[in-house]
């Protein structure tokens, strides 16, 4: 298995920069996804630790070796697009066994090694059959042997499943992320799905713009966003901002939103002047009757457990996830709680957190 | 608008029994979602409204009116597909107001334009009228495909998942919107769809469709609170129910019969092992965010919960499973009322 290292990678279409100045490593066994929207360069970056394409500046290790100038044949990479594409006309067995016969290993082997597989992903007892005649579960584990048998250093995976229904989409991330707790390969898996990233990441990597914004796991991506875009773009519904203008030092662990005092956790930063926001999840705002913030409720959308109400404040709408058993009646004025020590603090004209108290429990934490 | 109702309407293809004596009626200004899963008989069943199937029996009724033998374009429904089919070279503009000057419409240029310029404010479209259709962003155009249905006033609307090609973000946002259209134009609303949370938020009733029948027909925390079945429970509610063999439990309360307890996330309360309630282990906690999904195992069984993000949870613990106001189904799945319970609510 293997270490994944990207420096100051690079990639242009003409003049269009897909991919800029990427630095990011992953580590040797770890599930490792990389998480944005459309046209954010995920898929380019991939192709590039593929050797797909070939970066513009910039080195790519594989385990510590430089293979940046390498095509794709020659880095020992296993690389799984939408994981339907079986062959129809053979049975499990052949569809396993055929990268095995590409590269002409005995028949003897490819045998061993089509069994072991199969037995890994629990399908043994389908090996004879036709791929046609399948569950979709039983096809994508197919095709995720496919990818295994060869046993390479890592594998690449670009939005496996992306065709995939909401439910199932949940039970493959479980199997998905098990298997990998099984065979520990190193994995690179790309998705726009917040929720498959939250699920199966050891580590995330948010990417925006060619660039990436974010480097962590993903408690701490979710709870200490280092930007208001990572804030933004995970969450369901995303972190809620009350913007204002004003001026923070070091130190301060109270703001003044049009008026209204807030606590915050204790800055930690050099502090900033202007255009600022907080930022709060939607499940840490409460109804509180005693809140100087103040809105009238304009949705609820319940949920079962829980719902989210939608309230109209002078800093714009902020959604609270509510017990269910909460009463809000659209059209009632109510006050807004939020819970003060888990406030992210951003300068709004860089889109950049300032650093708290909240931060630095998790550093050490 | 109007009302319309399905009166034990049934239709095969070949050997597929895709709609069994179906029957269902909606109020004028209800909306109303039909959730199941892929080849439930959504799909088709909204065709039957439409006119875009005849059903083998049974009947369809629009506004008062049986329509059964009528085709389409008598029955007055606009239909929204999940794939926005808008054509490419016109304006959004043009988009709208093309179902407008059908030659059988006769509808007048300035009527026309103020018809548009009304559904294109209400959609948040106003800009964009003059934009090529191939201009628009994703969402952009599936509010002008919605757009296009909403100029008609017809007598109801059907709407065949019209969000599922969207981005989550997307989806969210139209979610809320397309419900605000809806009471602010009083629109009698057929919406079809596998997903639960459109379903939960945008539905004044959820019609639950499994195998071409209609299961169950309720209020969305109707069908949450009181499912007439272990299926129905499993079809709302995330993390969903958990469906335990209740011989695993000690369960005092549980009715004469029950062989599988119904439990959700809210039901269930976990503490240190204290001896007396059953004992399950930690496998995994699983953080999603805004929500923390424990993985237990009771006796090699798994469940699925949500933790209090204040309460340690390692892989590993053994904790104390409390239950309070759990369903009860019978071995073939049907609910069984506890007295507390007890009423309405069964199945079809």
């Amino acid at each position: 298995m293997a270490e994944i290292k990207l420096e100051n990678v690079s990639k242009a279409f003409g003049s269009f920069a897909a991919v800029r100045e990427l630095t990011l490593t992953v580590a040797d066994g770890s599930f490792f996804v990389v998480l944005g929207p459309s046209g954010c360069g995920k898929t380019t970056t991939l192709r590039m630790i593929a050797g797909l394409e070939l970066p513009s500046a910039g080195r790519i290790l594989l385990d510590g070796e430089d293979v940046s100038g390498r095509r794709a044949a020659e880095r020992d990479i296993a690389f799984v697009f939408q994981l339907f594409a079986l062959y129809p006309h053979m049975n499990v067995r052949q569809n396993i066994g055929f990268p095995l016969r590409c590269q002409n290993v005995a028949w003897a082997e490819i045998g061993r090694r089509v069994e072991e597989t199969a037995r890994l992903l629990r399908i043994a007892h389908l090996l004879e059959r036709r791929v046609g005649g399948l569950s979709g579960g039983d096809r994508q584990r197919v095709a995720l042997g496919r990818a295994i048998v060869r046993r390479p250093k890592a594998f690449l995976m670009d939005e496996p499943l992306g065709v995939l229904d909401a439910e199932f989409r949940r039970l493959m991330c479980g199997e998905l992320r098990e298997l990998h707790d099984r065979i520990g390969a190193t994995t690179v898996y790309i998705t726009h799905d917040q929720v498959e990233a939250m699920a199966m990441a050891d580590r995330i990597a948010v990417m925006n713009r060619g660039a990436v914004e974010q480097v962590g796991t993903p408690q701490e991506i979710y709870d200490w966003p280092g930007t208001m875009f990572v804030a933004d773009f995970l969450g369901t519904p995303p972190m809620n901002f009350l913007r204002f203008d004003g001026a923070l030092r070091r130190g301060d662990r109270r703001v003044r939103v049009n008026g209204a005092a807030l606590d915050i956790p204790e800055l930690r930063d050099d502090g900033a002047k202007g255009a600022l926001a907080l930022g709060v999840r939607p499940e840490h705002v409460s109804l509180d009757d005693a809140s100087p913030l103040r809105g009238r409720v304009f949705g609820v959308e319940y949920l079962g457990t829980t719902q989210i109400v939608t309230i109209a404040t002078s800093h714009g709408q902020v959604k609270a996830r509510l017990s269910s058993s909460t009463t809000a009646r659209i059209g009632e004025t109510v006050g807004l709680g939020l819970d003060h020590d888990r406030i992210s603090v951003f300068n709004a004209a860089s889109g950049r957190a300032l650093k708290t108290a909240f931060h630095e429990g998790a550093a050490r934490g | 608008m109007a009302d319309l109702a399905l009166t034990a309407v049934s239709k095969r293809f070949g050997d597929v029994e895709a709609v069994r004596d179906l029957s269902l009626s909606i109020a004028d200004g209800e909306f109303v979602v039909l959730l199941g899963p892929t080849g439930a008989g959504k799909t088709t069943t909204l065709r039957l409204i439409a006119g875009l199937e005849r059903p083998d029996a049974g009947d369809v009724v629009i506004d008062g009116r049986i329509v059964t033998g009528e085709p389409p374009a008598h029955r007055d429904v606009a239909f929204v597909f999940q794939q926005y089919s808008l054509y490419p070279h016109l304006t959004v503009y043009d988009n709208l107001a093309f179902p407008l000057r059908s030659p059988a419409r006769r509808v007048g240029e300035s009527d026309i334009r103020r018809r548009v310029q009304q559904v294109a404010a209400l959609l948040h479209i106003g800009q964009k009228l003059g934009s090529r259709a191939t201009h628009l962003s994703g969402g952009e155009m599936q509010r002008v495909a919605i757009g296009r249905a909403l100029v008609r006033e017809p007598a109801a609307y059907l709407m065949d998942e019209p969000l599922s090609s969207l981005d989550a973000k997307l989806r969210a946002e139209l979610r809320i919107e397309l419900k605000r259209i809806q009471l602010e134009v009083g629109a009698t609303i057929v919406y079809v769809t596998h997903d639960q949370i459109e379903a939960m938020t945008m539905a004044d009733r959820i019609g639950v469709i499994r195998g071409g029948q209609l299961l169950q027909l309720g209020t969305p925390r109707e069908i949450y609170e009181h499912p007439c079945s272990a299926y129905v429970a499993g079809r709302l509610g995330t993390p969903p129910i958990n469906l335990i063999p209740a011989d695993l439990l000690r369960m005092e309360t549980a009715p004469p019969g029950a062989h599988t307890v119904g439990a959700r996330t809210e039901h269930l309360k976990i503490s240190a092992a204290n001896g007396h309630d059953p004992v399950a282990e930690v496998r995994w906690v699983e953080h999603l965010g805004d929500q923390n999904h424990v993985h237990l195992s009771l006796a090699g069984h798994a469940l699925v919960t949500l933790a209090d993000p204040r309460q340690p949870l390692r892989a590993g613990d053994r904790v104390s499973l409390e239950l309070a106001d759990a369903l009860y189904f019978d071995e073939s799945g049907k609910r069984l009322h506890t007295p507390r319970h007890w009423g309405a609510h069964d199945c079809r």
